[in-house]
Order: C-alpha cells, then structure tokens, then sequence
C-alpha cells in the first residue's frame, strides 16, 4: 500500500516534469532550521522585554509573558535620560550623514571624472587607508582634540565625516559614477558647463541609489558607534544612545526585563529602516564587496 | 576646438583637486599625522599629567619581557580571529550555497539571515549576555530541556572565547551577501560544460564554484581578519576582559592602558605592534593569495 502511494506520487511528480529530490528537502531543513537559530535571539529579547522579573527567573523558561509588562519600556526609558540621549544621537547623525554625503560626493566625483595630477596616487592611499587598524590612529587624533579643547562635544564625532566622508563611502561611489556614460559629462562641458553643475545636474539624479546607500550606512554606523562616544564624551547628558544603553547596563545589572526593554528600544528603528530599505542594503553590500 | 578641449582639461585638474580637498585633508590629519606621531609617542614613557622624555625601544622591550598581560590579550585575540574567521567564512559559504540553490522564498531567507547583522552592537553585547547567563539564559535552558550538559558560556575562563567565537557566527549577513553575489556571478556555462562531461555534483563544486570564488573568498577573507583583530565592544560591555583576563581583547587592553591608566607612550607601542600584527597577517594572505585566488582570464 505504502509502496504504490510512492509509487503513485513519483509518477505525477515525473509527468508534471517536478524533481522532489531528497538532496532538496535537505536543502530546505538547513535553512529552515538556521532560520530559527537567526529568529530564536530576537523572540528571547522580545519575550524577555514584556516580562516581569519574578517571570523571567523561572524554570523551565515560558514563551508567553504572563502579565505583558509594558511598564519595563515605559519605566526603563524614563529611568535614564533616553529622550536626552536620542536628541543626542540624532544631531550627530545629522551633522555625520551631511558631511559624509556632502564630501564623499564631491571627491568620489573628482575620483571618477576628473583627471588631475596625483589623482591615482592620492585615491589609492584612501583605499590603503581602509586597511589601517583603527586603534593605530585612535591615541593621536584623541590628543589632537584634546588639544583643541573639543572634547565632551560632538565636534570629534562629527568634523572627521567633513573630511571625505570615509574611505569606503567614496570607493562605493566612485564605483558608481564610473558606470554612468561618460558621454554626457562631455556634451554638458561642451555647452559650457562646469564640474560643479554636471555632478549636480547629470550625475546626483542617476547615482539616488548609491546615495541612498551611502546615506543608510553612515546613520548605521553613527547609530551602532560605541567606541567614539565612549572616548570623547563625559558626560550623562551628552551621552548618544549606544553609550547610555551601556551606561544603564552598569545601573540595572540583573534587571533583564528592563535591560531586554531598552535593547529592544534600540534595536527597532534600525529593522524597520532595514525592511524599508532593504534592496538598498543588499545592493550596496554586494557593489562594494565583488568589485572589492 | 583645440583651445576648449584643453581648457577643459584645466578646469577639470582645478575643480579635480578642489573637490577632492576633504579627503586629501582628512587623509593628511585624520590618518597619515596620526599614524606618525603614534609611532612617536611609542618612543616616550609619556603618561597625561606627567613628564615625557624619549626611551627608545623600552616600551616594545617591556612589552614582550615585562607584561604578562600583553601576552594573555595577544593569545585571546588570536584565540578569536582563529576560531571566528574559518567559522564565520564557512557559515556564510554554506547558507550561500543553499541559498543558490534556486530556492523558493529566497528573499526571505536571504533577510532573516541579514537580520541578525543590523542589531546594534550594543544591544547584540547585552542580548547575548543574557543569552548566555547559566541560571536561566536561552541556551542553558534550551540543553536543560533535552537533557544536555549545560555549559557556563562567557562566565568561565575555558569556554568564554569559545562562546564569543559562537556568538560572533550569528552576525555573517554581510559576508553571506558578499558570498551570494558571488555565486550568482559564477558563468553558467562552465557548469554545463561539467554537465555535458557528465561531472557530478561534486565536480562542479570543486572545478567550477571554489576556484571562482576564490576572489571573493580572499576578499572576505582579509577584512574579516581585519575586523576580529580590533573586537572591543564584547570585551567592554560583556566580560570587562575577565573572567580571568580569558577575553582580554588587544585593543581593550590598549584602551585601558590609554584611556583608564592615561599611559599614552606604553599604549601606543601596543598599537603599533597590533599594526605590525595585521600588516603582517594581510602580507601573508596576499602573498599566499597567488597561490590560491585564480582570476578571470583577461584579470579585473
């Protein structure tokens, strides 16, 4: 009996030209199954978030909090200043992403398009500069602004994306405009006009995409820098929210509900502006990383 | 017609620089002043608030003499980088794999397995922890459950690089993007030419997929050394280097020595041998890359 279903289905499977193969259906329990190792942390913090202590420390652990304790959002995020620390984080991310925009775009276009003495030479010690061990010029550029009375401000963890934007974000570019026509830069030179206007005109409304991308990742990286404002800011009320996040680590040390709330807290604008964006993620990991 | 083509080519030299001043200037004081004068103050015993004077090689020789801790922080960060980049390649080579297998839902697949790289590192630190915690952590839990071992994860001096190596394995989104660019990017007409041969499964992704992917695997490769080498959040947030200094990461301890002990010099000669140690390591790799990485015919 068992034998003729088999029997039955592989014949419609081979009339209906479907291979059921078994190495398939491996294929799909490896990656169904690591699917739940990706998922299981998330559902931890999210459990644990909406718990009450005396909850979170039983044995064996449940699933399904029991009051939901809405009150560990509201409770942790007045606890320490995180409206304080938000305002925080996002007058640096304005002044970062500006300025990485601002400058990697002109440079990667003077990298792309122009053609000027050293050109090759300068843009490769950008490229080399990617592989420079952050820690080798940490101590000297804390000095620097140390000396410049600029430390506990934003200036150190702002002015520095004035200067190129990063190495990365002007590779990522310049790999860009390399890819649109050359053509019609010369045809706007030939109707007189100058660099400034056919980067604005012809190349920034072809090139939204990669600026898009640009733009993502440098407020990523502000919103995920933890080093930086730990280095150069002192105190609370300057504090950005990675940094308070540890800060009220330190304070409520066993009070994972709490700590599991404002985690969750953090964690959250940075996935729904990944499933807003995220072709923009994906084509921009992939540009850089197979030209690379 | 002559006399506008070479105007133009000076307007683009004047404009060329003008636009690439930032980084020009950026390269010059954000990374080529300070790598100087780092290798400087290498050569001080300067301490803030005290006198400095030159000492030569001193702060290298105590380092490698004097200074027990340099030698635990070197072995823990190698200890990581060693377990974490193979495992971390291999992961993310793996779920490429599958995921090029002409999978249904590949775009789901392809996010819940970016998801976990977007989590912010802090909170990633602290979720973690209590992932980890022995009493009632997820882990622990889930091997109580089924009758398993449990384990004391970053709490114990044996098993806390071992578990920041597990930890670190799921975040790989970037490197199984990078990955599966790759794959799809591998000319189908070479496997059909192993089909037409009547190569095996096996053939072509010995013959056809590794070699191709040699490139991407080296590029992957070199910045994931790069990155494990310099792991500092973990250290700070989860184990403040403990227990037992088992996870004092380099550029943690070179951290402490700068910014809690104030000893500018001795931290900066730390630096400078964690700059040789990756120089040295990238060489390597690069050198050896020759042997290993096949390019295109025509090269890229």
């Amino acid at each position: 009996m068992a034998d003729s279903t088999v029997a039955v289905r592989v014949n419609s499977a081979l009339r209906t030209g479907k291979k059921i193969s078994p190495a398939r259906i491996l294929i799909y329990l490896i990656l169904i199954s690591g699917s739940a190792v990706m998922i299981f942390p998330f559902l931890w913090l999210l459990r644990s978030s909406l718990m009450e202590n005396s909850q979170i420390f039983i044995y064996p652990p449940q699933w399904i909090p029991e009051p939901f304790m809405w009150s560990n959002f509201s409770e942790s995020l007045t606890s320490v200043p995180f409206g304080q620390y938000f305002i925080n984080t996002m007058t640096i991310e304005l002044f970062t992403v500006s300025g990485v925009l601002f400058t990697s775009i002109m440079s990667a276009y003077s990298f792309a398009r122009l053609k000027w003495p050293g050109r090759d030479f300068v843009f490769a010690l950008l490229l080399g500069s990617m592989m420079l061990p952050y820690a080798v010029t940490l101590i000297p550029t804390f000095m620097l602004w140390k000396s410049m009375g600029a430390l506990d401000s934003v200036v150190p963890l702002t002015v520095p994306a004035w200067f190129g934007g990063g190495a990365f974000n002007i590779f990522l570019l310049r790999q860009f405009f390399m890819g649109i026509p050359k053509e019609l830069d010369e045809a706007a030179y030939m109707d007189g006009a100058k660099p400034f206007t056919v980067l604005w005109r012809v190349i920034l409304p072809l090139a939204k995409p990669a600026l898009i991308v640009v733009g993502i990742f440098s407020f990523i990286d502000v919103w995920n820098d933890f080093l930086g404002p730990i280095i150069y800011l002192n105190s609370n009320e300057k504090f950005t929210l990675a940094l308070g996040l540890a800060t009220f680590k330190g304070l409520y040390n066993a009070q994972w509900g709490f700590l599991m709330a404002a985690s969750a807290t953090i964690v959250a604008p940075i996935l729904l502006l990944f499933f807003f964006a995220q072709r923009y993620f994906i084509e921009g990991i992939t540009l850089t990383g197979i030209k690379g | 017609m002559h006399a506008k083509s070479s105007g133009i080519s000076r307007m683009e030299r004047n404009w060329g620089i003008i636009f690439a001043l930032p980084p020009i200037l950026g390269l010059l004081c954000f990374t080529l002043y300070p790598v100087a004068a780092s290798f400087f103050y290498s050569l001080t015993n300067w301490s803030i608030g005290s006198d400095w004077k030159m000492v030569g090689f001193d702060n290298y020789k105590t380092l490698f003499t004097g200074d027990p801790l340099f030698q635990k922080s070197l072995y823990a960060t190698s200890y990581y980088a060693l377990g974490s980049v193979p495992i971390g390649l291999i992961v993310a080579f793996t779920v490429a794999m599958l995921l090029n297998q002409k999978v249904k839902g590949l775009s789901i697949f392809r996010t819940i397995f970016y998801l976990p790289t977007i989590v912010p590192s802090i909170a990633n630190t602290i979720l973690w922890l209590w992932i980890f915690n022995p009493d009632f952590g997820l882990l622990n839990s889930m091997l109580k459950s089924v009758g398993l071992p449990t384990s004391q994860w970053v709490y114990h001096e044996s098993t806390a690089i071992p578990s920041l190596i597990m930890m670190s394995s799921w975040s790989v989104g970037n490197t199984i993007l990078i990955f599966l660019a790759g794959l799809q990017g591998v000319p189908s007409h070479l496997y059909e030419a192993v089909e037409v041969d009547g190569g095996s499964r096996w053939h072509k992704f010995w013959h056809i997929t590794l070699p191709c992917m040699t490139p991407t695997i080296f590029f992957n490769l070199v910045m994931s050394l790069i990155g494990t080498f310099q792991a500092f959040n973990q250290a700070y947030v989860m184990t403040e280097g403990g227990p037992n200094n088992s996870t004092l990461f380099y550029v943690y301890y070179l951290y402490r020595k700068a910014f809690t002990e104030s000893k500018i010099g001795y931290a900066s000669a730390l630096a400078w041998v964690l700059f040789i140690i990756i120089m040295t390591l990238t060489l390597i790799v690069f050198k050896s890359s020759k042997r290993w990485v096949h390019y295109e015919e025509g090269g890229r």
